[in-house]
């Protein structure tokens, strides 16, 4: 394949307006499928399932089966449809979507159409420098999920080449959001930044609802990014493609950066933008083009017999109206209220998404600065090094533990990194990493001047030193008893007593 | 020892359950019916090898002192639409040779629980795609009165199976009339229940706006004890009604005993044209409306002007429906698979498609895929739907007026194996009076209303009613039976031909 060309995005800015538009499916985790009721595997029960163990004759498009409708993965629907200030339909039907693809059992896939549930709303976001975009929402709609492809022999690992392909049904059937925004224009430089900030925005609104687990590396939550560009000065829209499945913040923002110039770069040649899904590459931060995409695409949508109109009653939608969670923009401006951060601090932790951690952990008894300190230092350097997300290493319920030993005077900030290692390692709560591995500050004087005296007895001329002012001398006296105690000994109650003795 | 073929399943229910008759016996008795003369009529695709053990288990059950269904011990013949479990299921179609069901259908499952003995599955058209059944990829099924002739369809196979005394009951599936035309033109029984009345799950789709599972039987008190057994709400089936159901043999019995017509307003459609009638067929219709009109009746003709557009709005909303439905049969997961050296996996799709389908099978899908194409939708399906609409309102103007609607159950009587094969429009026209209750949702039953002069053959007349008044036809129809049955000095089919034995 070879390389496009690229423009430098500054030139590309300077030349053409981008304008981004966003699908965003999010798999919910109701316990059983969207027709049917084999288990999830988008729920946490349903993780560790081998291939094709969750699966109902529904799923697998048996003769005779019929889907019927999850009226859980509805409600969730309902809620994060609000949740984007999006009108309810009091009625919206299922169509049939038809094409022929193996991980598809019944070679149709049930989704909304012309009538989702969910539509005309908007999304704050906001930028890494708290700049806050309203991103119009057109359509939230609900769908099913495909089986899951792999694709064996071959050198790509695409279909093309392989020897055969392996289908898991599992995954057929979960329960999908699609969520589509309108042509979001004045993004301008930052339009990178935006798309992974829209896709955090969602992925902050559906943690804050517990209707999706949302690990983009699980597939919970997919982005397809559409970028187009106009030059500027031009009313009309540029032809657009469409970046399918970036599984990650940052390969969305890399991505719609590399469509920019590699699209800049054609139109500033006098070529024409081919109307297409691409591939994204994350080993190369490029796209590669897909199958073209037009209107031609005909799937034949037809509604679906087999179901009802979804028909929500208003009492309904007004109950889990009320029901709804303090929108995350929202929330964050009153976190920062109350615990009267500087905004550099407050959005660090925005930024390193470790906002409800922090939260928690307050919640949890710890002062804010410390949860915060806890959570953006010795956390998340251990999350660095191992390669995983802070959230997943240890409980808000466990920090707020730790720091209160830390307040209570038990634990000392470096036996507290300890406990937290113990922590993390699985030996228990903080409280049995302290009592097992025997960390806490020895507060018994008795002990601590049985070990100065020790010390004083290898350095006899200590005393004297301080004494005669010099009472830096005191440290080797510290030292060598926190070396004795193991590190277990408050140093300044160790200082306090040697400055005593020289007294006396 | 009375032939127990020849009983009625309440009679034989009746047998089962004082001790004088055991379920293996009556099993046995038609398993040996079905030996000795479905090799001409050709009914059955597949018998069952577990019914004695089934119907031994039922007598094991009942000596034991087992409250039962009313039903426990009487045989039953299931439609090869229908998946089952310990046979196999595959809609007459070559794509499914052998397919074997992980599940049972709803209606299989409560006829089971209801200790109904499965004989066997019975023939077919395609997928349920025809009136004659010589569609069926399985070789077609003759006519009990003259096996030259077709049995009707797509349901043939139950109404001869019925017909033939090879089975007291059966359960068919109808789309536009796969269950009311073959009872038409076998003098047999046969109930299209309200869309939603009976569970459709495990039905394998034909068009799933339309599709309905309904009883086959001699009588129609037979059929309304097994629409007792098989319908009510089932939450597999998001179409289905939740309503609650009255005992739809109580309304037979009634109407039997001579309830229900004294006053009773019934419905002649004035544009129902006589010219594409059969004189015969036209006849019978008549004469049966006098019969009730002497006993009360009132006729009363009502127009239903949009009826005339049924057939042509059906063979767009079914093809549109089965070629989604069709799709599944891929070679992927189940059924027929046609390899292709070196091909991939659309070749072996579409290789098996080409091989697994018959011909009509291929015309429906092809006119449904052209029907739901993306500049054609609303010229056809989104017309069809709308002219759907229409007739639903014709309907319920209708009903404004009357109790029930009559109508000759098909223009003619059966004709000839192969007579109209090469002619998809004639044999479309087969269907022109029972189309409009699958549009409408509506229920509709066929009783036998006599023989036609000219050829001697069954004739049945149709009564329709509004949506989930299905007692009422049952309350009708056999008080309508039993006035029949009456002028003849006994059943219809006591006059069709014995076969097996001596020929």
């Amino acid at each position: 394949m070879a390389k496009a060309a690229l423009m430098d995005f500054d030139d590309a800015l300077k030349l053409y307006e981008p304008v981004l538009g966003f699908e965003v499916h999010v798999e919910l985790n109701t316990e059983t499928k969207m027709f049917s009721p084999a288990g999830n595997p988008a729920h946490a029960a349903n993780h560790d399932a081998a291939p094709n163990t969750l699966v109902a004759p529904v799923d697998m498009g048996l003769p005779g089966s019929l889907p019927v409708v999850n009226e859980t993965a509805v409600r969730f629907s309902i809620s994060l449809g609000l949740a984007l200030g999006c009108q309810i339909a009091p009625s919206s039907r299922f169509a049939r979507k038809n094409y022929f693809y193996p991980d598809l059992g019944k070679n149709y896939q049930i989704s909304q159409y012309d009538e989702p549930i969910a539509f005309e709303g908007q999304i704050e976001v906001e930028l890494t420098d708290g700049t806050v975009f309203e991103v119009p929402i057109e359509r939230a709609h609900m769908e099913e999920d495909a089986g899951k492809l792999t694709h064996v022999g071959g050198s790509t690992g695409r279909i093309q080449g392989a020897e055969y392909s392996l289908v898991d049904y599992n995954r057929a059937g979960v329960p999908l959001v699609e969520i589509v925004t309108k042509p979001i224009f004045g993004a301008e430089h930052r339009a990178p930044e935006l798309a992974a900030a829209y896709v955090r925005a969602i992925r902050d609104v559906v943690l804050s609802l517990g209707i999706s687990e949302a690990r983009m590396e699980r597939g919970n939550l997919r982005c397809d990014a559409n970028v187009s560009l106009r030059p500027r000065g031009q009313e009309k829209l540029g032809t657009r493609t469409e970046t399918k499945n970036v599984n990650s913040m940052r390969s969305v923002e890399r991505a719609v950066r590399y469509e920019i110039q590699r699209q800049a770069a054609i139109l500033a040649a006098g070529g024409t933008i081919t109307q297409e899904t691409r591939h994204w590459h994350e080993d190369t931060g490029t796209t590669s083009p897909g199958r073209p995409k037009s209107d031609a695409d005909d799937y034949r949508y037809f509604p679906e017999p087999d179901l009802l109109p979804v028909a929500p009653s208003s009492a309904l939608v007004e109950s889990l109206r009320a029901a709804l969670p303090e929108p995350p923009a929202a929330r964050r401006r009153r976190l920062k209220a109350e615990w009267g951060f500087a905004d550099i601090d407050f959005q660090g932790i925005v930024n390193a998404g470790l906002l409800a951690e922090v939260d928690a952990t307050v919640a949890a008894g710890a002062a804010p600065a410390a949860a915060r300190k806890w959570w953006m230092s010795e956390i998340s350097r251990i999350a660095n090094a191992q390669g995983v997300e802070a959230s997943s290493l240890v409980t808000p319920a466990s920090v707020a533990a730790l720091q209160q030993l830390v307040d209570a005077g038990t634990l000392t900030d470096k036996l507290a990194r300890q406990v937290l290692e113990g922590v993390i390692a699985g030996e228990g709560t903080p409280q049995q990493v302290v009592d097992a591995r025997g960390l806490a500050v020895v507060s018994d004087d008795g002990a601590l001047i049985a070990a100065i005296d020790d010390a004083l007895a290898a350095q006899p001329d200590v005393l004297e030193k301080i004494r005669d002012g010099k009472v830096q001398a005191a440290g080797a006296v510290i030292g060598a008893v926190m070396k004795a105690m193991k590190g277990q000994a408050d140093a300044a109650r160790v200082r306090e007593l040697v400055l005593e003795r020289a007294a006396q | 020892m009375t032939d127990l073929t020849r009983l009625n399943a309440a009679d034989l229910a009746a047998r089962l359950a004082s001790g004088d008759v055991s379920s293996v016996e009556a099993t046995q008795a038609h398993l040996d019916r079905i030996a000795a003369v479905d090799g001409d009529v050709h009914a059955f695709l597949h018998v069952s090898e577990h019914a004695l053990d089934v119907a031994a288990d039922i007598d094991r059950r009942r000596a034991a002192g087992e409250s039962l269904g009313e039903l426990a011990g009487v045989p039953l013949a299931i439609k090869d639409v229908l998946v089952t479990t310990d046979m196999p299921s595959t809609s007459g179609s070559k794509i499914l040779e052998g397919f074997l069901s992980p599940y049972d259908a709803t209606v299989v499952a409560r006829s089971r629980a209801a200790g109904l003995v499965p004989l066997g599955k019975t023939n077919m058209d395609e997928f349920a795609m025809g009136s004659s059944t010589e569609h069926s990829a399985y070789g077609p099924t003759h006519n009990p009165w003259d096996l030259d002739r077709i049995p009707g369809g797509s349901g043939g196979g139950s109404a001869a199976a019925v017909a033939a005394f090879e089975a007291p009951l059966a359960l068919g599936s109808d789309t536009g009339g796969s269950i009311r035309q073959p009872a038409h033109v076998t003098g047999t029984v046969g109930m299209k229940p309200t869309y939603g009345g009976v569970s459709r799950f495990g039905a394998i789709a034909l068009a799933s706006s339309l599709d309905q599972v309904g009883p086959v039987s001699r009588t129609v008190l037979d059929s309304a004890l097994l629409h007792d057994v098989i319908g009510g709400h089932d939450p597999h089936d998001a179409t289905s009604l939740t309503d609650s159901w009255p005992s739809f043999a109580a309304a037979a019995r009634e109407g039997a005993a001579g309830a229900g017509l004294a006053g009773l307003k019934i419905g002649v459609i004035r544009e129902l044209p006589d010219s594409g009638f059969q004189a015969g067929v036209s006849a019978s219709f008549r004469a049966a409306l006098a019969l009730l009109e002497a006993q009360g009746a009132e006729i009363v003709e009502v127009s239903a002007p949009h009826f005339e557009y049924g057939v042509a709005a059906y063979y767009l909303i079914l093809p549109a429906e089965a070629s989604s439905n069709l799709a599944k049969f891929d070679s992927v997961r189940f059924g027929l698979r046609v390899d292709v050296p070196g091909g991939t996996v659309e070749d072996v799709m579409a290789a098996t498609r080409d091989a697994g389908f018959g011909e009509e099978v291929k015309r429906r899908i092809i006119l449904g895929t052209y029907a739901l194409s993306a500049g054609y939708y609303d010229a056809y399906y989104g017309s069809a739907q709308k002219v759907r609409t229409l007739i639903q309102r014709d309907f319920d103007a209708a009903f404004a007026q009357v109790d029930v609607i009559a109508t000759p159950s098909a223009p003619t009587t059966a004709f000839k194996l192969g007579e109209k094969i090469d002619d998809p429009l004639q044999m479309y026209l087969n269907d022109v009076t029972t189309i409009p209750v699958n549009l409408a949702g509506v229920p509709g039953i066929s009783i036998p209303s006599g023989l036609a002069e000219e050829d001697g053959l069954p004739v049945g007349i149709q009564f329709i009613a509004p949506a989930r008044q299905d007692a009422r036809l049952y309350r009708v129809g056999a008080a309508a039976e039993a006035l029949l049955v009456d002028s003849w000095g006994g059943p219809l089919l006591d006059r069709a031909p014995l076969l097996g034995g001596n020929r």
